[in-house]
């Protein structure tokens, strides 16, 4: 029995289904949250496309908005909009695994940490909102 | 109640026929037998051809993990009467080589954790001191992550490690991170390498499957997350005080 620990060296690896990701909740949930950056991305090239039209003049400007008035990018919008929203909300809810903060021996708690981003981002949003608005 | 119950355990014997298949085993029903003794009663009085690693049925040693049910378990802790009525499949732990039926080659975790020095590096030791002492709260910054009795669930559970298998993979990172918050351990730059190229932590998406399935509540992914906030402040500290040294 000398060579009890020398292996054939064959072995058998399983290959990852392409559909892993739909066997388990937490794995759907993340590829969810993976597909919300097309979100961003989409709202990105809205905001150059709307720069570039900014750029070109009032009547391009005005062409811009009437063409994001159409059914299927106002669609899009709340598609998008609700992907990102989405995404803060489980990103904020992670925060305090990533965040310890200590004063000292004092540790905070994992829920002032969740809170106060989300605070953030209410005062940023409110912040931005009335740029927008006004 | 039924006094049976079946198991669909995962064979694959390389020397004799290169496939692997499942055996169906009909063993006696006991409240009080967790999943390894079934794998024990099957061994000794049905099948002695059956392969599989286990030592201390207690937790601790980390050799019995293998799927149930599809779901990374200690086998020493997963007990029959919550499987009822079966049949409850038994397969090798995912994402790694099968040697032998639920034996798994475990040499890539094992070289990982060499990668990122899992013990106490000093600048200098000084023989004069005797003991470096340590205070409870000093303790308790890294205690939970040296809970790991690297049994490699965690692996088994992240689709990251099985999409690239260069991954180093949340055990080791929690382990570098016990090793990195001791404020004994002057070694946190010798591990940054190992842990921040292309495979290190920046690989894991934070799919956070690693804690949930922990026996030891060692909560890898915050171990991860936490590495990666380090490993950003570093990234800023190094390119606006490049004199300032980390320890």
């Amino acid at each position: 029995m000398t060579n009890t620990t020398k292996s054939s060296g064959k072995s058998y690896k399983k290959e990852m289904p392409i559909l892993w990701w739909t066997r388990r909740t937490s794995h759907i949930i993340f590829v969810m949250r993976e597909l919300t950056s097309l979100g961003v991305a989409y709202f990105a090239i809205i905001l150059l496309l709307l720069i570039g039209a900014i750029s070109q003049g009032e009547e391009s400007y005005y062409e811009f908005i009437k063409l994001m008035k159409s059914p299927i990018l106002i669609w899009l919008s709340i598609i998008s909009l609700l992907g990102l929203i989405f995404h803060s909300v489980t990103w904020f809810n992670l925060a305090p695994k990533a965040m310890v903060v200590k004063f000292g021996k004092y540790r905070i708690p994992g829920i002032v940490i969740m809170l106060s981003n989300y605070a953030g981002w209410i005062v940023i949003s409110i912040i931005v909102g009335r740029f927008l608005l006004y | 109640m039924a006094d049976k119950i079946t198991l669909e355990v995962f064979r694959y014997r390389p020397d004799d026929n290169s496939e692997p298949s499942f055996q169906k085993y009909m063993i006696p029903l006991q409240r009080d037998w967790v999943i390894l003794d079934a794998l024990n009663y099957i061994k000794d009085h049905i099948d002695g051809t059956l392969s599989y690693r286990w030592s201390c049925r207690m937790g601790i040693c980390g050799s019995c993990g293998m799927m149930v049910n599809e779901k990374p378990v200690l086998t020493c802790a997963a007990f029959l009467e919550n499987l009822i009525p079966g049949p409850v499949r038994i397969e090798p732990l995912e994402n790694f080589p099968v040697v032998r039926d639920l034996v798994i080659d475990m040499r890539d975790f094992l070289e990982k954790l060499k990668r990122v020095k899992p013990w106490i590096i000093r600048e200098q030791e000084d023989p004069a001191i005797e003991e470096y002492k340590q205070t409870p709260d000093q303790l308790a910054d890294f205690k939970q992550y040296s809970m790991c009795i690297n049994c490699m669930l965690c692996y088994s559970a992240c689709p990251v490690y099985g999409l690239e298998p260069e991954f180093t993979g949340p055990a080791v990172i929690a382990l570098a991170q016990r090793y990195n918050m001791d404020n004994r351990d002057h070694g946190n730059s010798a591990r940054m390498d190992a842990l921040s190229d292309e495979s290190g932590m920046w690989q894991c998406t934070f799919i956070g499957d690693c804690s949930k399935v922990c026996p030891k509540k060692v909560d890898p992914a915050g171990a991860i997350q936490r590495y990666k906030v380090h490993g950003a402040n570093t990234w800023w500290k190094n390119l606006l005080l490049p004199w300032a040294k980390d320890k």
